[in-house]
């Protein structure tokens, strides 16, 4: 049994960290690319304007990418202070992905970020390009393994339980990395970064043509964010995550969640685009629907059914009875592990540990187990469905309404008038933080939607956490939250310092505001 | 697919390389984070000080960052176990490490005199705690730290954070932080020129002098009062890995069988005299280069002695000894280690190939007057 307190600490912990390093990363993920394409243009053209716009970009860029480092090796090392057993239960198939990552993508990334700065003029134009490519692909690398290990939490393939060793062991390699969850994790997360490296670069650049100032400069950036962020709207809503949905159990728990879909409806079934759920009586209080839409997105077919939570709650619950013999059994065959009747009667069962183990948040043995508490704990196998419900379409709205303002700012681009199109550059100012907000409430959805579990069906949240004491866990909190404060201030203290100078800030003698610079 | 005996036994050589990397790599930028106050006179001598690191300390970081996803992938239990347990130690690793990224890329950003001192004050302490913290931590290892699991495995650490500063373990962290000062003074001395230069020489003189005074000290206390570990149950290095599954006694003296049992270990003490010796004499003789190769052999010798002297324990535990996380029972699968041993031997190579290359690139000496060209980009 946990203790639930420190297990609310360690995911808040967790929760407060991991999105504030995805304050960071999108930008890193989307910036790389943007210095590529500017560079390249620079490198084919010769023209220097583009190399100016390649190290003032560069800079804010740069900027970010402190924190970034800063903030992702806390995630790195809490795995281990905090979820220590989770790290033991399924570190032989989540430490190996996170490991390649550091081999294959930090060491590219981070060693070609020094380069890209310092060695402009020590290597030919061609070779810096090279460097900046790297540099790109490293940090996209690096997208990619961490979310394979975290697409891995979600749909747990290629592994089994071992009940010599009391954790996941790692059956297929090859299923882990090509599990699809992964892969529309992927696409949908780094097009993500796309959209706000390219939103960073279109808001800060309308703000200068508003103000008058740098206006070459400032258009030459214009017109490259709104054609990237173009490409890269469509790629995060078109490649969007509809194919994980049917692959996992954990995402058909997840769309019902999100849609607050009560009942299996015939399919196709219908879309609920307002609604104001019930949890406690497993219904919404109202609801306003748009037919046929959801078994659409859901499943990409008109007769493939999507369960509804009432189902999925009855599959679990006798999941839930399952696990109990199987826990039972655990105990037995890790007493006798030589015995082979024990043995393949525990193989028979142990599909269904996880389900035994949510019983453990409320019994440490399974002979204190009531109807009430099976009860209970088929309550916990469905998350809270209206902040799912309501982050989900928040998250879609502002997708739909990003490209909007793209699909304009590249329309206006093409017909060469953005620049004079005053509301225009207005809109894209305010809609700067609309793609952090999208990032954040994308991360809210994918793992508050994935609770009570860390690893769907095999390891509990509650058992996942460290023996800390609930003190030490307000220290450290409490420790993390002033750091990262602080650390925000200056973070944006410098960027909008660098933003308002400009290109000034290059100190090359052809910008405005020269003076100002440090 | 190599046998998982021997794949065991490889990753204890991996994760023992990419500890003695991440000393060499990340300890020379820590070594001169930790100087930077006291060699740094004025502003523009610190800007020349940290230019000499500024293009390679995150790519050398990552080191580090790889070192704790191997531990991650290879040794799962000791990565729980230890974190978990040593939290506020490495809490303070962690939030010590996070004035590096910001010292570094924000410090030289305004041209405030407060600002950029509370900035070389945050890259004095993102390199000299975690070093200190990393002896501390071995030094606790040596001695065997307070853990036990329950049937199913959950670690629970019992002692208390200020038990981890004893003195033998403080002594570690003696051992540790000057090996580093020293490393880094020479790095310094080889990148830099003039006055900083003959600071450096003679800083990484008094480090080579205390930390051969410090581990010679460690040494024999270890061999007249810490009492080792010894495995008293057959070890079948094949099995599956259940820690629970073995006897283990405290025993005094046990620290040093190894070096019966195989007289060539003698060369990894040896080698820190040695390494550590060689580095101060070429040092003097103006050699830089060659003293950062061989004070990098030193780093290699201290490493390997405490690695060698408790192998194959890895994490003893002095409260409960069976629970003892070693070599054969706190790893992972054998696929798991087989998939990462081919990861690493891929990879490992191209790393060293491409970061070569950037220090190639970045080479010569860090002058005041590059950084007074460079003023806008310089850190
Ligand atoms: C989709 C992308 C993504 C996601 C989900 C995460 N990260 Fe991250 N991480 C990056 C994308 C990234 C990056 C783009 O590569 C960063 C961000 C900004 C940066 O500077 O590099 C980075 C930096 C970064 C660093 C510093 C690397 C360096 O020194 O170069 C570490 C140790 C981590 N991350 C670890 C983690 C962990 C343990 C995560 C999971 C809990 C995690 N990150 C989530
Ligand atoms: C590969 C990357 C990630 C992994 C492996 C991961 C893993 C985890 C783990 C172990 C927990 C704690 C257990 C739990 O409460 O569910 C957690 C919680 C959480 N994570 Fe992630 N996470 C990752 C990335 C992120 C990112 C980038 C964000 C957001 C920016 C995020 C948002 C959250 C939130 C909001 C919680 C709390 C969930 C809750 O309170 O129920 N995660 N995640
Ligand atoms: C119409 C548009 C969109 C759809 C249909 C959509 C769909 C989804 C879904 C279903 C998830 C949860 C995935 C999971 O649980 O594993 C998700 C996660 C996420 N979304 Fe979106 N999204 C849209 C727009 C956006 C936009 C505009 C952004 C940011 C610019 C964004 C950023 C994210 C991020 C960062 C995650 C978390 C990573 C992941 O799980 O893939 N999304 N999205």
């Amino acid at each position: 049994m946990g203790n639930e307190l420190l297990v609310d600490l360690s995911r808040l912990q967790f929760a407060v960290t991991a999105m504030y390093h995805f304050l960071f990363v999108p930008l890193t993920l989307g910036m790389t690319w943007l210095l590529v394409i500017m560079e390249s243009v620079y490198v084919t053209t010769g023209k220097t304007i583009y190399r100016d716009m390649t190290q003032f970009w560069g800079k804010l860029f740069g900027i970010n990418f402190a924190l970034g480092v800063t903030t992702g090796i806390t995630l790195e090392f809490q795995f281990g202070t905090n979820w220590a057993y989770y790290s033991h239960y399924v570190g032989d198939i989540f430490g190996a992905p996170l490991a390649i990552e550091g081999l294959m993508a930090f060491f590219l990334e981070s060693t070609f970020i020094g380069l890209f700065f310092f060695g402009w003029e020590r290597i030919s134009r061609k070779q810096h390009l090279l460097v900046t490519i790297l540099m790109a692909i490293g940090s996209n690398l690096s997208a990619l393994w961490i979310l394979i290990a975290n697409g891995w939490m979600q749909n747990p393939v290629g592994s089994e339980f071992s009940y010599e060793t009391m954790r996941m062991e790692m059956t297929n390699f090859t299923a882990v990395v090509f599990n699809p969850d992964a892969q529309a994790k992927f696409v949908h997360t780094v097009s993500a970064g796309y959209v706000t490296g390219a939103m960073f670069v279109l808001a800060i650049s309308s703000w200068y043509l508003l103000q008058g100032k740098n206006v070459e400069f400032a258009k030459k950036s214009f017109r490259i964010a709104a054609a990237f962020g173009l490409a890269s709207a469509c790629s995060v809503i078109v490649l969007g995550d509809e194919s994980g949905y049917t692959v996992g159990e954990a995402q058909q728990t997840k769309l019902a969640a999100i849609e607050a879909m009560w009942e299996t409806e015939p399919a196709p079934a219908p879309f609920n685009l307002i609604a104001v759920p019930n949890q406690a009586e497993l219904k919404n209080d109202y609801q306003l629907q748009i037919p046929w839409v959801m078994g659409l997105i859901g499943t990409r077919s008109l007769d493939k059914q999507i369960p509804g939570i009432k189902e999925i709650r009855e599959k679990n619950r006798k999941r839930i009875v399952n696990g109990i013999e199987a826990v039972n059994l655990l105990d037995q065959v890790r007493a006798k592990p030589t015995d082979p009747t024990l043995k393949a009667a525990f193989e028979a069962k142990k599909a269904d540990l996880g389900f035994g183990l949510l019983l453990r948040k409320y019994v440490t043995r399974m002979d204190q187990v009531t109807p009430a508490i099976i009860e209970q704990a088929v309550n916990d196998t469905i998350p809270r469905v209206t902040p799912l419900f309501w982050s989900f379409r928040l998250m879609v709205a502002l997708g739909f309404l990003i490209l909007l303002l793209f699909g304009l700012a590249a329309w206006y681009s093409i017909k060469g008038s953005f620049a004079e199109k005053r509301w225009l550059l207005r809109s894209a100012l305010w809609f700067l933080p609309a793609p952090w907000i999208a990032c954040e409430l994308g991360w809210l959805v994918a793992e508050y939607g994935r609770q009570p579990w860390t690893i769907y069906g095999v390891l509990p949240t509650h058992l996942s956490v460290s023996t800390l004491t609930v003190n030490s866990l307000y220290a450290s909190l409490a420790g993390f939250i002033g750091f990262y404060t602080v650390l925000l201030v200056v973070e944006v203290y410098l960027m909008v310092r660098f933003a308002r100078q400009g290109p000034g800030s290059l100190g090359t003698g052809r910008y405005q505001d020269e003076a100002a610079h440090a | 697919m190599l046998d998982y005996p021997t794949l065991k036994l490889i990753w204890w050589l991996f994760i023992g390389v990419l500890l003695v990397g991440f000393a060499i790599m990340d300890g020379h930028d820590m070594g001169v984070g930790t100087l930077l106050p006291f060699l740094g006179r004025n502003d523009e001598e610190r800007r020349v000080i940290i230019n000499t690191v500024g293009p390679h300390w995150d790519g050398n970081q990552v080191w580090f960052i790889t070192a704790a996803g191997a531990i991650f992938a290879a040794w799962p239990l000791i990565y729980a176990t230890a974190f978990s347990g040593f939290y506020w130690a490495m809490l303070a690793v962690l939030w010590a490490l996070f004035f590096r990224p910001v010292g570094f890329d924000y410090r030289s950003k305004i041209n405030n005199a407060r600002w950029r001192s509370t900035w070389d004050w945050g890259l004095f302490i993102g390199g000299a705690i975690p070093p200190l913290i990393f002896g501390v931590a071995f030094g606790n290892l040596l001695q065997g730290v307070p853990f036990h699991f329950d049937q199913y495995l959950i670690p629970y650490y019992t002692g208390s954070f200020w038990a981890l500063l004893n003195p033998f373990a403080l002594l570690c962290g003696v051992v540790s932080s000057a090996m580093l000062i020293m490393h880094g003074a020479i790095y310094l001395a080889h990148r830099t020129e003039g006055a900083i230069h003959q600071r450096a020489a003679k800083a990484s003189g008094i480090a080579c002098a205390v930390l051969l005074t410090a581990f010679s000290a460690a040494g024999i206390w270890l061999a007249m009062s810490i009492p080792g570990y010894v495995i008293t149950s057959i070890i079948d290095p094949a099995a599956a890995a259940n820690p629970l599954t073995k006897t283990v006694i405290k025993s005094a003296g046990a620290w040093l069988a190894n070096y019966d049992k195989a007289p060539m270990l003698i060369a990894l003490p040896a080698l820190a005299y040695v390494g550590a010796l060689l580095a101060a004499v070429l040092v003097k003789l103006g050699r830089t280069f060659a003293a950062f190769w061989c004070s990098g052999l030193a780093i290699l010798g201290v490493i390997g002695t405490a690695g060698g002297s408790m192998f194959p324990f890895l994490m003893p535990s002095s409260s409960d000894p069976i629970a003892s996380l070693t070599v054969w029972d706190s790893v992972s699968s054998h696929l798991t280690l087989n998939v990462m041993f081919w990861a690493t031997l891929i990879f490992l190579p191209l790393i060293i190939l491409y970061t070569s290359w950037a220090y190639r690139v970045m080479a010569g000496k860090v002058t005041a007057a590059y950084i007074r060209e460079n003023s806008h980009r310089a850190y």
